[in-house]
């Protein structure tokens, strides 16, 4: 078990199954698909994202490096967390960006049972070292235990 | 650190201004901190811009959001424009087609295009992404603050206006315009809008705009370029001609990187104030040469299931074009046609511009000569028409680099969509 320390963008405690991205999360091309067409999965639907393409994200831990694309980002990811297709937490390796932070903002304000923890700035060796199917623990000070 | 708010900003966090008012400065400054903004400043600009401007039955829980704003009189401090629409009737498609658009996917477009009119939409033709252009009025003055989140008119605004605004999202963008507010980190700050990247262009021609876009783009990412060498083919001076590369090249910075403030060495407004001085100390350099375009050019994934298919559909116009755009290209389009000897274009093709831009076009013979080759204008958002099954299996073409991210547009410089269109070609 390897431990990482990062910034709590918003709190939440968490265990759950890894999903990695080693390139960025194209918010929009990625849920789209899920939330147009009622999958309850959330199967990512970015072709260009050969780590993610085809791979449920609902419930997953999502390591990433940060979300790129469409400015619709945030208020996608709000969607999702809205209809309850949202990934378990988002685990970022730098510093968070504006969309993915408007996202995780919207959320936590305006949903009142909804729970996406959300840490950033985690380093370049957390994506190096998890890998899908890893467990993944996020604590209340930001720490994320890897196993 | 805690944001420092002033009474009035803490008074309607505290609710004096309802609980949804409170929500939305609780957004605002939430958003800000997690950037360490020390603070709020006001939006200044006379009008705001959407990104939002699709009806997609997907996005349920933002139409509930607004209905929120709206009950509760939260609405738009200022006017706004927003994004262009994701249907027109005038635009090439199948009958499948417009029963998965009108039925399934934007299924609530007149429900929303009503929920914008309610929160302050500038005018029932206020659809389109460049809403900068003169004819659509929402231009805003250098040193302006914005609440704006379409990453190509965000990149316009803060690098060939001088306005200033962050690459905010969707939803954030109304907000700032609710409250009145935006928090103070990023782009708003002069530390922010320094260049932590020197591009040097050293072409033997004039590089095409939305190739070397992207090529910057996808290497400085979220940082800031300061480009040496390009006023020597786009000029001095900000005329029609170089503000529209300017919009084709920001546009695809913005798409291919998430670049949202350029400066243009002895062009755009900032760079001719300070110079160099907007450069930070250990910037990094890019050599943009003929063979780095080429490769970036040669570096583009086609999407294409048949590699080699007859493009069944041309996009022109993402980011909208302008009006000496729609008269350049009828030009060419006319004069393509005369060399090849046909009298129409060889691919359904379809331009597209602002409401406002093509209302002044209509007025001008360019309108019937472009309409004799058979060329059809829109103000449809191609990326919208494009993002869905049906015409993600198509085989399109255009010259925009945002378009060919997106989706599954393939991308050919503008002589090349010429020669496609005019002579035909795979």
């Amino acid at each position: 078990m390897k431990e990482f320390k990062g910034r709590v963008i918003a709190p939440g405690t968490v265990t759950a199954e890894a999903l990695v991205s080693h390139g960025g999360l194209n918010t929009l091309a990625s849920f789209q698909k899920a939330l147009q067409f009622g999958d309850k999965e959330a199967t990512c639907g970015d072709q260009n994202n050969p780590d993610l393409f085809g791979k449920k994200m609902k419930g997953k831990a999502l390591c990433l490096p940060q979300t790129i694309g469409s400015t619709t980002g945030g208020m996608v990811l709000y969607c999702a967390c809205s209809m309850k297709r949202q990934p378990a937490c988002l685990l970022f390796s730098k510093p968070i960006d504006s969309l993915a932070a408007a996202g995780a903002v919207l959320a936590d304000v305006w949903l009142d049972d909804v729970s996406m923890p959300v840490v950033d700035n985690l380093g370049e060796e957390f994506l190096a070292y998890v890998k899908d199917g890893m467990t993944i623990t996020v604590k209340d000070d930001g720490v994320v235990c890897v196993d | 650190m805690a944001m420092i708010l002033t009474p009035e900003q803490q008074a309607i966090l505290n609710g004096e201004k309802g609980e949804t008012m409170a929500k939305v400065m609780q957004t605002m400054v939430k958003y800000g901190e997690v950037f360490g903004a020390e603070k709020l400043v006001p939006v200044t600009s006379k009008y705001n811009h959407l990104v939002t401007s699709f009806g997609l039955k997907a996005l349920g829980p933002v139409y509930e959001l607004m209905n929120q704003l709206i009950e509760a009189g939260a609405l738009s401090q200022q006017q706004f424009s927003a994004d262009p629409r994701p249907v027109d009737k005038g635009v090439p498609s199948n009958f499948i087609m417009d029963i998965v658009f009108n039925k399934f996917m934007y299924s609530k477009q007149d429900f929303y295009e009503g929920q914008l009119k309610k929160l302050g939409l500038m005018d029932e033709n206020a659809f389109t992404c460049a809403c900068y252009l003169d004819q659509v009025g929402n231009k805003p003055e250098k040193g302006e603050v914005l609440s704006w989140a379409e990453s190509s008119a965000v990149v316009y605004a803060n690098s060939v206006l001088g306005a200033r605004c962050n690459r905010n999202s969707g939803i954030v963008d109304i907000m700032g315009s609710v409250v009145g507010y935006v928090p103070y980190f990023g782009l708003l700050t002069d530390e922010g809008r320094k260049a932590s990247w020197i591009v040097r262009i050293e072409t033997t021609k004039k590089p095409e705009a939305q190739l070397l876009g992207s090529a910057i783009g996808m290497k400085v990412m979220e940082d800031v370029p300061y480009v040496i060498g390009l006023d020597k083919w786009i000029g001095n001076e900000l005329t029609d001609s170089a503000c529209t590369y300017l919009k084709d090249f920001g546009a695809a910075t913005a798409s291919n990187g998430a670049v949202g403030l350029y400066h243009i060495d002895g062009l755009t407004p900032e760079a001719k104030e300070s110079g160099k001085a907007l450069i930070k100390e250990g910037a990094q350099e890019y050599v943009i040469t003929d063979e780095e375009l080429q490769r970036v050019y040669d570096s583009y994934p086609v999407m294409w299931k048949n590699q080699s298919a007859k493009p069944k559909l041309c996009f022109m116009g993402c980011p909208h074009m302008s009006l000496q755009q729609l008269k350049d290209w009828t030009d060419k389009v006319e004069a393509g046609l005369k060399a090849a000897g046909n009298k129409k274009v060889v691919i359904p093709t379809v331009f597209t511009a602002p409401p406002a831009v093509l209302k002044e076009f209509e007025k001008t013979d360019y309108a019937a000569r472009l309409k004799a080759c058979g060329v059809v204008t829109s103000y449809i958002c191609p990326l919208m028409y494009m993002n869905n099954p049906l015409a993600g299996k198509m085989p399109v073409i255009t010259s925009s680099n945002k378009l060919r991210t997106y989706t599954t547009a393939r991308y050919y410089t503008d002589d090349e969509i010429l020669v496609q269109i005019t002579k035909g070609g795979n």
